[in-house]
């Protein structure tokens, strides 16, 4: 029975990444390394406004005097900033205005990818904008939300038409001193997305943001705004992959999120950058700061992620839930096989009155794999009856991968009420045995055990990305159990 | 035949739980095991459905005139023996329907079929709650998941009936139930008896065998058969208890 199990895993693991394919673009880059004439460059391709290429600059001045954080459970290996590309873009993409006009190539990309940029093609209402390396290639569906006055276009084109709500709000939630990652994201980001509901509008379709690293030595740097005025909803969607290889990249991003009174935004991630191999050679290191601010009165924000890929993750969306009856909610599943590693949470701010928050988190660890929960609470003096309610459980396939878990809870009044709960278990002998006596192998009762122990999260995902998620945690883990 | 097992041993880490074991049984009967506790009669269930810590010494299980000492579990479940638990174990997040569909499809593979359609597997369910007389929402919840021990048992029956299996090996599924659910359990096998399936039906007492009323009685006892008669040994042995049998296999 046990070398049958490691007979599993060794298939598993070698099997290989599905998306690890690398696209023959003709690319325009900027030169290797990071100094102000980067900085400069980026911003010139871009033709920026001053306020932007100054916001670069500080926040560049700013990172040259922190250092890398340590305190996260990882183990990452020191980073030469300086062997970075950050700016890289498929040269053929300037003045897009029709699906005409982009590289076949690119549109190639996106087809094996399983988005299809033709909307014509597209059976469900979602628009989407396709990101590749540095810079976005298209953005589907925009008659549509026209029509509804919602903005939803490339960072790249919102800094050329909507300046002042760029300059209003990047960096209002997650400021380039926030920590290490935002400061270079500050600094380099090359684009994006950005999406604007106006006043009492519920975004009719689905919003998708997809991203693809393609070029090699390159660095991805993504930002996305997005601003929900009152009494406004959007569901938001995010995927990513990368190609195959052996050299680690970085992709650091940030998310800011502005809710007004009344409104809600859910956003919802299907992680899957290039892992690495069995060996843990290669794939992706994703820093990433996604927090989002519930400014208004009864807003909401919830974020749903599947994370999967990357060979380190550090990532922990949070709410600031500064209006009073405000909600925040994090779902996550994270799986993390071989020698990946992942230290990822959440935090809830609360600052207003009546304001709650759940954090549901679902941690799968398989292989020689790692990973965190981290969470911080916090309850500040003013946000009377305020509630949160933790789940953290961690599912551990095999002996030799580890689960931590790291709650950080501040409460600074005597009328709110936190709560934690957190479970560790292994998939058991006797329910695969009891799944096989079924007629179900081995394979498919781990994909099913894990899926159901997922079930809480996967179901908050929409429709289009649950089914995504489910395959994805199959294909992440079937017989990962030693 | 159906099921033929010669001289069988099986050990769970090293130690001999069964000990040379004869048992025979025909398509179409039905075959009570009784006896103390500890005596194998569960190391048997398990060991006929493959279970890897259950290792066969000697001896052999021939099913269907093949033998399956070194069949996979699931390729033994899938040319239809079925192991209805004594104890099911629990199964978060997945709801029976999603749980029974998949093994569906899996014996359909199996058999070169094309996966069940979603009509069809739904009237099929419906079929089968209504024959086993369980309720509903049932099979809207997680695999046993905070089931009561009789809700546990009739799943048991429940997916029997779902899968159709050939032998139906019923590890004291009758322990714990009250008179309301053990009655349940019971139409529920005499509904599947065919002449074509067979049913094993390993229990302490002579109580659920007044509703299934066996063909064949069979005492284990230190890993081995020792006594078999007709049904009249079940209220022998409920009468007498077991130490006469006891007795008579340390004299001989």
């Amino acid at each position: 029975m046990n070398s049958d199990k490691n007979n599993i895993i060794d298939e598993v693991t070698q099997g290989e990444y599905k998306y690890g394919f690398v696209t023959d673009i003709e690319m325009e880059m900027a030169p290797m390394g990071l100094n102000e004439d980067t900085i400069r460059f980026i911003s010139k391709k871009k033709n920026e406004p001053d306020f932007l290429l100054e916001f670069r600059l500080k926040a560049f001045s700013y990172w040259k005097t922190m250092k890398m954080p340590q305190w996260a459970h990882l183990k990452i290996p020191e980073i030469n900033f300086q062997d970075i590309i950050y700016y890289a873009a498929p040269k053929k993409i300037k003045e897009l205005d029709n699906i005409d006009k982009v590289d076949p190539e690119l549109l190639e990309t996106f087809n094996k990818l399983g988005i299809s940029l033709e909307e014509q093609k597209r059976l469900t209402g979602v628009a989407v904008d396709a990101i590749i390396d540095s810079v976005s290639v298209k953005t589907t569906f925009q008659d549509t939300l026209a029509k509804h006055d919602i903005i939803f276009c490339s960072f790249t084109e919102a800094v050329q038409k909507h300046p002042d709500l760029v300059k209003k709000y990047l960096g209002s939630v997650v400021t380039y001193t926030d920590n290490f990652f935002a400061a270079l994201n500050s600094a380099v980001f090359s684009d994006g997305s950005f999406c604007y509901i106006p006043k009492g509008v519920r975004c009719p379709i689905e919003l998708s943001t997809y991203f693809r690293i393609n070029a090699a030595k390159t660095g991805q740097f993504e930002r996305t705004l997005i601003i929900a005025e009152e009494g406004s909803y959007v569901s938001y969607m995010e995927g990513c992959t990368a190609p195959m290889r052996d050299e680690n990249q970085m992709h650091a991003a940030i998310v800011e999120i502005i809710v007004m009174d009344d409104a809600e935004v859910k956003y919802s991630t299907v992680q899957n950058w290039y892992p690495g191999n069995k060996e843990g050679k290669g794939g992706i290191y994703n820093f990433v700061t996604k927090r989002g601010i519930c400014k208004g009165k009864n807003s909401k924000i919830s974020w749903t992620q599947v994370e999967t890929g990357s060979a380190i993750t550090w990532k922990y969306p949070g709410c600031i839930l500064k209006g009073d009856n405000s909600v925040g909610e994090f779902n996550s599943v994270a799986v993390t096989n071989n020698y990946q590693q992942a230290d990822t949470g959440s935090k809830m701010i609360h600052i207003g009155k009546n304001t709650k928050s759940t954090i549901i988190s679902k941690g799968i660890s398989a292989g020689h794999s790692n990973n965190s929960y981290r969470g911080l609470v916090k309850i500040s003096k003013k946000a009377e009856n305020s509630r949160n309610f933790s789940q953290c459980d961690s599912l551990l396939l095999g002996d030799k991968c580890g689960a931590h878990t790291f709650p950080n809870i501040n409460v600074k009044n005597k009328s709110s009420v936190v709560e934690h709960e957190a479970t560790t278990s292994k998939i058991s002998d006797d329910q695969l045995f009891y799944c096989n006596q079924r007629g179900i192998d081995t394979e498919s009762a781990i994909g099913l055990i894990v899926n159901g122990y997922a079930r809480e999260v996967l179901k908050k995902l929409p429709m289009e990305f649950a089914v995504e998620a489910q395959k994805l945690l199959q294909i992440s883990l079937e017989g990962s159990v030693g | 035949m159906l099921l033929n097992i010669r001289n069988l041993h099986v050990s769970i880490e090293g130690k001999e739980i069964v000990k040379g074991l004869d048992l025979s049984v025909n398509n179409g009967e039905v075959h009570a095991i009784m006896g103390p506790n500890g005596t194998g009669k569960s190391t048997l269930a398990l060991a006929i459905a493959g279970k890897g810590e259950y290792t066969i010494t000697q001896g052999e299980i021939i099913y269907k005139g093949k033998n399956i000492n070194n069949m996979p579990p699931e390729d033994r479940a899938r040319e239809g023996i079925f192991l209805g638990f004594q104890y099911p174990v629990e199964i978060p997040g997945v709801s029976i329907t999603n749980f029974m569909r998949t093994a569906i499809n899996e014996h359909r593979e199996y058999k070169g079929l094309p996966p069940i359609s979603a009509p069809e597997f739904l009237a099929k369910m419906e079929d089968k709650k209504k024959l086993v007389e369980i309720q509903s929402k049932l099979t809207n919840r997680s695999v046993n998941e905070g089931f009561s021990g009789g809700e546990k048992k009739k799943n048991e029956i429940f997916q029997m009936a779902m899968l159709e299996p050939t032998l139906s090996i019923l590890d004291e599924t009758d322990s714990g139930l009250d008179i309301d659910a053990l009655r349940v359990v019971a139409n529920g096998v005499n509904k599947l008896r065919t002449k074509e399936n067979a049913f094993v039906i390993i229990t302490h007492y002579q109580r659920l065998l007044e509703y299934i009323v066996p063909d064949f009685v069979h005492v284990l006892y230190d890993g081995r058969i020792v006594k078999s008669g007709g049904k009249r040994l079940a209220v022998e042995l409920e009468e007498k208890g077991y130490d006469w049998i006891k007795k008579e296999f340390e004299m001989n």
